[in-house]
């Protein structure tokens, strides 16, 4: 006999939204870290460095991310090393944040007046303070919108570790709808999940940005 | 341990890897142009009178957005049977990326429609312009300039979410790439090279599109 779609299955769907969460967190601080060593060498003002960031921000935006994590999945199990499939996903999740994360750091430091830059460096500020007291804090500012609109990019992604076997919420809604034969209903579960998890963001998101938009009027 | 990289699996895969690439690009190029019909359809409804219309775009469009394209494909792949439109995979995926693409696609054009200033809809008919001419010249080709690098790069973005759709198994290069990595268990090299291949479509693609914009957007601004 199968079961339906009732209290344990949704726990189950729970426990996946659970591992969706943790995952979505790890990628996006570690992309967090990695992405602002990306987009101060993106913008060091060394030629030869920043193609080479540049040429790696557009390796991982001209390709799926569905491939990125294969590569990832399966080079990690090629080093011989024993991950654990949660680690390997977090990994390829971290890496593909970096870039993104990178580039929207990029324009966003870019975005900061020259005028700035030049007013620390003439109060003969050096680079780590003048990046720090002056141009991240303001940058910061700009890119939070993207910033949050990448989260939102990065939750639903994580669905795709579901395609490499870990069990997260896009893939406990598999099993469960294999279980129970109500895909509908089951995706439906799945799919207002992650709509809960995701619309504030992105209201928070598109909010902040006419506030900013609204302010750089003035 | 003793693993040694073997690109050869990949040299013989070579036609059914191209085949696959002309698959991924059939398509996303009919994903795009169905995303390109619910798009217009959906902003001329975005901005209607009837509440209710503009309330369901809405929705559409939230709801698109804010869940995950797997989910999406997932849903359709038991639903569309289910309204009677019993489809094969490939036609399945086809719809998949045209909803998900129009929803993106509707907010791009609405931003677009809205760029044009109205003063500039009515110096087009007291300039003897008709309906239809107004909407041509006067707002569908300035709409058009205006949202075509966000449309563009959305449209790069479908191609690249179109390997997605390996997972119901539409003929593309990603469900290629997994029908030879079982057979050769030579998973990396295949990926490696197949994300590679990814690459030169979205370069293929951005050099095409950078070549339109060339021939037809070229005009002065003033």
């Amino acid at each position: 006999m199968t079961p339906h779609f009732g209290l344990p299955e949704f726990g189950f769907l729970l426990r996946g939204l659970q591992w969706t969460m943790l995952l979505t967190l790890v990628a996006f601080v570690g992309g967090c870290t990695a992405g602002l060593a990306v987009a101060l060498l993106r913008t060091c003002g060394h030629k030869g460095v920043e193609w080479i960031t540049r040429i790696y921000i557009g390796m991982f935006q001209g390709t799926p991310l569905l491939l990125q994590l294969f590569v990832v999945y399966y080079g990690l199990a090629l080093t011989g090393l024993k991950l654990d499939a949660f680690v390997a996903v977090a990994i390829g999740f971290t890496v593909n944040a970096s870039a993104f994360l990178g580039e929207i750091w990029r324009g966003a430091i870019q975005a900061v007046p020259r005028g700035q830059t030049e007013a620390a460096m003439a109060l003969g500020l050096h680079y780590s303070s003048r990046m720090r007291d002056i141009v991240l804090p303001q940058a910061i500012r700009i890119s939070l919108p993207a910033t949050i609109g990448y989260l939102v990019q990065l939750i639903k992604g994580t669905s795709l570790a579901a395609i490499v076997g870990f069990i997260e919420l896009a893939r406990a809604g598999q099993i469960v709808s294999n279980q129970t034969f109500q895909p509908l209903l089951v995706f439906g579960v799945v799919g207002a999940m992650y709509f809960i998890l995701c619309w504030p963001l992105s209201w928070w998101g598109s909010r902040m940005e006419a506030r900013l938009a609204l302010a750089s009027q003035r | 341990m003793g693993y040694t990289l073997d690109f050869s699996v990949v040299w013989h895969a070579m036609p059914a890897l191209l085949w696959g690439c002309v698959g991924t690009l059939s398509l996303a190029l009919a994903g795009m142009a169905l995303a390109m019909m619910i798009g217009v359809a959906g902003v001329a409804a975005r901005d209607s009178r009837a509440a209710w219309l503009r309330a369901i775009v809405i929705g559409f469009v939230e709801i698109v957005r804010n869940t995950p394209f797997l989910v999406q494909i997932f849903f359709l792949f038991f639903a569309l049977p289910l309204v009677g439109l019993k489809l094969n995979p490939t036609a399945t995926a086809i719809i998949a990326l045209g909803v998900n693409g129009g929803a993106y696609a509707i907010e791009i054009i609405r931003g677009g429609v809205q760029s044009i200033h109205k003063g500039q809809v009515e110096a087009g008919y007291a300039l003897g312009l008709h309906k239809g001419q107004v909407f041509r010249f006067i707002v569908l080709k300035p709409a058009l300039r205006a949202i075509y690098p966000s449309l563009t790069g959305q449209f790069i973005m479908l191609t690249l979410t179109s390997s997605i759709c390996s997972a119901v198994s539409a003929y593309e290069l990603t469900s290629v790439a997994q029908r030879i990595e079982s057979d050769t268990f030579r998973s990396f090299e295949v990926y490696f090279f197949v994300t590679f291949l990814y690459l030169a479509i979205s370069w293929l693609l951005m050099l095409g599109f950078a070549v339109v914009s060339h021939r037809f957007f070229s005009y002065p601004m003033r």
